[in-house]
């Protein structure tokens, strides 16, 4: 297998696409439904990332 | 002695599994997504298909570890669980030896990560499927 090297920010964010897409399919019914779903658990990964990003650097300084 | 009028009302409520109830999961575990492709929700298939599939190929890229049934630790033994989720997949790798990754960087361990969580997202998929195939979901 080819090696390829992400950075933690990338990493997260291909982890929440993938993660929002199936979970976005897989819990509601309507396509409608399925689109805010999906989009809700991208926004929500993604601002747990910042949020957890922040209290580090809090934690740390 | 059994009320023929009650039974009659059981049978109707409870139908018998269709051949779809259990050919789709199974066919969703071995290959992602297909357990919805079998049942032609096509989009949603292929999304699922392309989201896990592609999930699993970036943490093997990403030098990821693929667990064994016999690792004696029961951590191990949970990482083993998730990756067999991911079914042809995890079969492919072990039957090619990829995934004995050394953690020779950080994100080899999220490549780890990546491996097991699309192998719990297949469960997830797997399971949609099989509430397609018996009618609890359009």
């Amino acid at each position: 297998m080819p090696a390829i090297t992400l950075t933690h920010f990338s990493a997260a964010l291909v982890f929440a696409l993938f993660a929002s897409v199936v979970f976005g399919i897989t819990q509601r019914s309507t396509a409608r439904d399925q689109v805010r779903y999906g989009l809700y658990c991208f926004a929500m990964f993604i601002g747990g990332v910042f949020v957890a990003g922040w209290a580090m650097w809090l934690i740390r300084r | 002695m059994p009320n023929t009028a009650t039974e009659n009302k059981e049978n109707k409520t409870a139908p018998m599994p269709s051949t779809m109830s259990v050919v789709a999961p199974a066919i969703g575990w071995l290959i992602p997504g297909a357990g919805h492709l079998a049942q032609k929700r096509w989009i949603r298939g292929l999304l699922l298909m392309v989201s896990i599939v592609s999930m699993y190929l970036l943490g093997l890229a990403m030098q990821g570890h693929v667990y064994k049934p016999n690792g004696g630790d029961i951590l191990d033994m949970l990482g083993f669980v998730g990756d067999l989720g991911a079914g042809g997949l995890y079969i492919i790798t072990r039957a090619n030896d990829w995934g004995q990754g050394l953690i020779s960087h950080a994100t080899a361990d999220y490549g780890t990560k990546f491996l097991i969580v699309a192998g719990l997202l297949n469960f997830i998929s797997v399971a949609d499927a099989y509430h397609i195939a018996i009618g609890k979901k359009p």
